[in-house]
């Protein structure tokens, strides 16, 4: 997860509170409000110190890194982001672990980069990698939770709010709508119980995929339409993942999807690049 | 061509090294932490680590073999889970002929406990059934779990509290020629769903208590569901198991349960549990180790326990608690505890957890595990600090492995899915779904840890002998033939039982204590020796059970290394009387009654 942080109102002097609920705080604030809710009810976390170091490393590799490649300090709220991500959603006993997959998170947004754009959603590459890499120290969080209504409800509408907010709700929407629907359809061609197949999407692990990660604007696509498609379309990846006993299918499906369907917007976009100009070159003088 | 700028070539320079550190640490904690030899070779492993295990339990005389248990048919999908547990070992010298015989539990309605008395010839004799104590699993009774040893009416007999999803039961020892069974009149509950139980004098009146740990709350009969929702509410946060049982003994054979004025309140799915007196005060603090959640720590202050778990630092993370195990690691005089818990390569690392006491004001504890290399063990159960090749420090011997069914298809998808979804789904069985001959977690590796002494344990078990794959519940450490070495008795969950003989490279010397109460409690349970010898020291407790589903022996063995000089021995009796032996010499048993 690396929620970019829209620019902040353009009104004159906004109330404290209307600053507070700009949609630059918004994020930060509610996963942070996730994280110390769920740690002083539940105890998710590891330790307060292997969630410090990621934040601390994310943060310290955002401002190097964008000191060194785009020449600014960049806000550090994406970045906090990014940190906090990692210390909820990444399960080790070790603290290098941490410290390496935000280090990897962030750097994959300024290595990894076409036509000047990152093109993973920069937690879910760092969380994916160390899954690939370092599947003996670390596991995703799945089962750390408290397994109840109460909390599961207070996120989704927190959640639900801030993603309305910054007009991504349809994001959200469409993917949850498929995914049970998928998983009716999972149930059926498994002979599992329904329940089975609906049950990971009230666990832990997808109250952050779903308002943190599918929804981060900076790499999803730009059009509506084309941003329910991709929701939809890494639903269905996971669905043939989960058919394959894949653990953490849906980390993995926006792996694949999210670059992919960026890959394919950008390609769109050049073709129109190109076909715009030789359509009204004609009768217009050529620039200088 | 377009130049690329340094700093980008540096950022993909430093990008890959960072995707590489993975594969570098695992090669350098491979080196570190690498499985000693695939291969045994007794010879090597004497001259190298100093023992050697032969598995003897044929020769031994032993064809043990645990039935699990077989519940409702409405489980039937997920039976192999929920009837995982149920093997056991505890180590009694019930006739009080000088040699440990061995007790094992078994689980399936109408299958027989077994107690082997030793024969002193390296062989043992089932005489379960001609001593009453083997007929113990019949329908409507329930099935056995455990079983834990102590004189509770001190008569110099240890009598058997037999742990059960069922009927518990107490069996008065008859001078070790029969068992009578006096469950009705000691005034125990109708049913309790336990996986832990120990004996302990919690308010050094002299006579045994009795602490019953609820597993599966004890208003669920496994045989005959009233529904599926039995399971628990949550994989890590679970309150909904069973009860908590303090038996105060009132000395005529009858015990009173006062766990809620004892301050005892907790209805978290406990596994294990073990008791010893962690801060010198003189009473015996208790460890719950807690499937499903938290541990839990009961600090004693005269008979009144108080939980302490978060502020002494075990209690804050939850895990899958499976085992309590207290040793000297370190030979300082201070118990760390060993909780064992689940690890499976990229699904779920818990960790092992080994609570060392910090230095500072008040007990505190920091989780040890990794640094000192025994977190990953596996789906970890019962494990037990020994030392197993006398050199005068503390080894620890783990065992694991799940379910062991098909050897190519795995359960663990499913059990993630499910086990990481909302209560009403996880505490309900008919939404899990079946096993289908999958395994979960099985054909597991042992673990055998020695301890180098300077803070590192290495595992050797491969090398010294440990070699099976079945899935281990119990491990019990005894000196089965009164050689000065621990032997390893293991319980296998629907395995053999195996008899691990243990032989130590000659040089490193021993001394075990047998020690007897007589204002404390007879079995001397919750006696404390502290051996000091070349400078250092180590503290052993006599327990009334520990690590998971066992009991070790009652005799207490210290590894003394080469050429030892043995300073002193300061026993601390549960009346609280001191008694120091002097002039001790190695390589003996030393017999120790308590000054009257």
């Amino acid at each position: 997860m690396n929620w970019t942080i829209v620019a902040p109102s353009t009104q004159p002097n906004p109330a404290l509170w209307k600053r507070l609920l700009d949609s630059r705080f918004m994020p930060p604030v509610f996963i942070t409000l996730i994280l110390l809710l769920g740690n002083l009810s539940f105890g998710i976390l590891e330790s307060y110190q292997k969630t410090l170091l990621a934040i601390v490393t994310s943060i310290t590799g955002e401002l190097i890194l964008g000191r060194i490649f785009l020449k600014k300090w960049p806000h550090p709220a994406s970045a906090y982001i990014t940190g906090i991500s990692v210390g909820i959603l990444l399960r080790s006993p070790a603290y290098w672990t941490y410290a390496l997959c935000a280090a990897l998170s962030i750097t994959s947004k300024y290595a990894l980069r076409f036509r000047n754009r990152h093109i993973w959603n920069p937690s879910n590459f760092g969380i994916c990698a160390m899954l690939f890499l370092a599947s003996d120290s670390v596991a995703g969080l799945s089962i750390q939770w408290g397994n109840n209504f109460a909390s599961l409800i207070v996120i989704w509408v927190l959640g639900s709010i801030i993603v309305w907010r910054a007009h991504r709700f349809h994001i959200t929407a469409t993917y949850v709508a498929s995914f049970i629907a998928l998983s009716f359809l999972r149930a059926w061609i498994t002979g599992d119980p329904w329940q089975s197949e609906i049950a990971p999407i009230t666990g832990p692990m997808y109250q952050l995929f779903i308002f943190f990660m599918i929804t981060d604007p900076k790499t999803t696509v730009r059009t509506r339409a084309g941003q329910c498609a991709v929701a939809f379309s890494i639903a269905v990846v996971e669905f043939f993942m989960r058919l394959g006993s894949s653990v953490y299918a849906p980390l993995y499906a926006l792996f694949w999807v999210g670059p992919t369907a960026l890959f394919i917007e950008m390609w769109l976009d050049s073709r129109r690049a190109r076909t715009i100009p030789a359509a009204v070159s004609g009768p217009q003088p050529a620039h200088p | 061509m377009k130049r690329i700028p340094i700093a980008r070539i540096v950022l993909t320079i430093v990008f890959i090294a960072m995707l590489a550190t993975p594969a570098l640490m695992r090669r350098l904690s491979s080196q570190r932490g690498k499985p000693a030899a695939a291969q045994t070779d007794c010879a090597a492993a004497l001259a190298r680590y100093g023992f050697c295990f032969q598995e003897v339990s044929h020769q031994a005389g032993i064809n043990f073999v645990h039935e699990a248990p077989i519940l409702d048919s409405k489980l039937d999908g997920i039976m192999p889970e929920v009837a995982s547990m149920g093997a056991s070992v505890s180590i009694v010298d019930f006739d009080r002929d000088g040699w440990p015989d061995i007790y094992v539990t078994n689980s399936r309605i109408g299958s027989l406990n077994h107690l082997y008395r030793n024969n002193h010839d390296g062989t043992f004799t089932d005489v379960a059934k001609e001593m009453g104590i083997a007929d113990v699993n019949q329908p409507g009774t329930g099935v056995s779990m455990g079983a834990v040893w102590g004189d509770y009416d001190n008569d110099g007999y240890e009598d058997l509290y037999l742990i059960k999803w069922g009927r518990p039961e107490l069996f008065h020892n008859d001078g070790g020629k029969h068992f009578t069974r006096v469950t009705d009149a000691a005034g125990l509950p109708p049913w309790i769903n336990a996986n832990s139980a120990l004996w302990l004098d919690y308010d050094g009146d002299g006579k045994l208590d009795l602490f019953v740990a609820g597993y599966y709350p004890e208003n669920v009969d496994l045989w005959h569901l009233k529904n599926t929702r039995m399971m628990p509410e949550s994989f890590e946060y679970a309150k909904n198991g069973g009860r908590k049982y303090l038996f105060h003994n009132l000395g005529n054979g009858r015990f009173e349960e006062v766990s809620a004025k004892a301050g005892i309140d907790s209805r978290r799915w406990a596994l294990a549990s073990a008791a010893a007196d962690l801060r010198g005060a003189g009473y015996p603090d208790l460890f719950v180790a807690n499937d499903y959640g938290v541990s839990e720590l009961y600090l004693n202050d005269h008979g009144h326990f108080r939980e302490a778990g978060q502020e002494t630092g075990v209690g804050f993370a939850p895990k899958s608690g499976m085992n309590a195990a207290f040793g000297d690691i370190f030979n300082q005089g201070k118990y760390s505890v060993y909780v064992s818990n689940i690890s499976e390569e990229g699904v779920l690392i818990q960790g092992n957890n080994l609570w060392v006491p910090q230095e500072g004001k008040g007990l505190h504890y920091a989780n040890l595990a990794r640094d000192l290399g025994v977190e990953l063990g596996g789906w970890s159960f019962g494990a037990q600090f020994g030392d197993l090749n006398n050199d005068g420090t503390l080894d620890l011997f783990l065992e694991n492995g799940y379910i062991s069914l098909s050897r190519t298809r795995s359960y663990w998808y499913d059990f993630s899915k499910v086990a990481g979804g909302n209560s009403s789904i996880i505490s309900d069985a008919s939404h899990w779904p079946a096993f289908d001959g999958r395994s979960l977690s099985g054909y597991q590796q042992k673990k055998v840890w020695i301890n180098d002494g300077a803070g590192k344990f290495e595992d050797v078990a491969q090398a010294v002998g440990v070699t099976d794959l079945y899935d281990g519940r119990a491990v019990a450490l005894a000196d089965l033939w009164n050689t000065g070495v621990l032997d390893a008795v293991v319980a296998n969950q629907r395995g053999p039982l195996l008899i691990y003989k243990n032989s130590v490279a000659l040089g490193n010397d021993w001394i075990e204590f047998d020690l007897e109460g007589t204002k404390s409690n007879r079995s001397a349970i919750g006696a404390q020796v502290t051996l000091f010898w070349n400078g250092q020291q180590q503290v052993q407790s006599v327990a009334g059970g520990n690590g998971f589903a066992s009991e070790n022996d009652r005799r207490l063995h210290f590894g003394l290394g080469k050429n030892p000089q043995l300073d002193k021995a300061v026993i601390r009796w549960p009346s609280g009387t001191m008694q120091t032996l002097d002039h001790l010499t190695p390589n003996q048993l030393v017999h120790v009654k308590e000054p009257s």
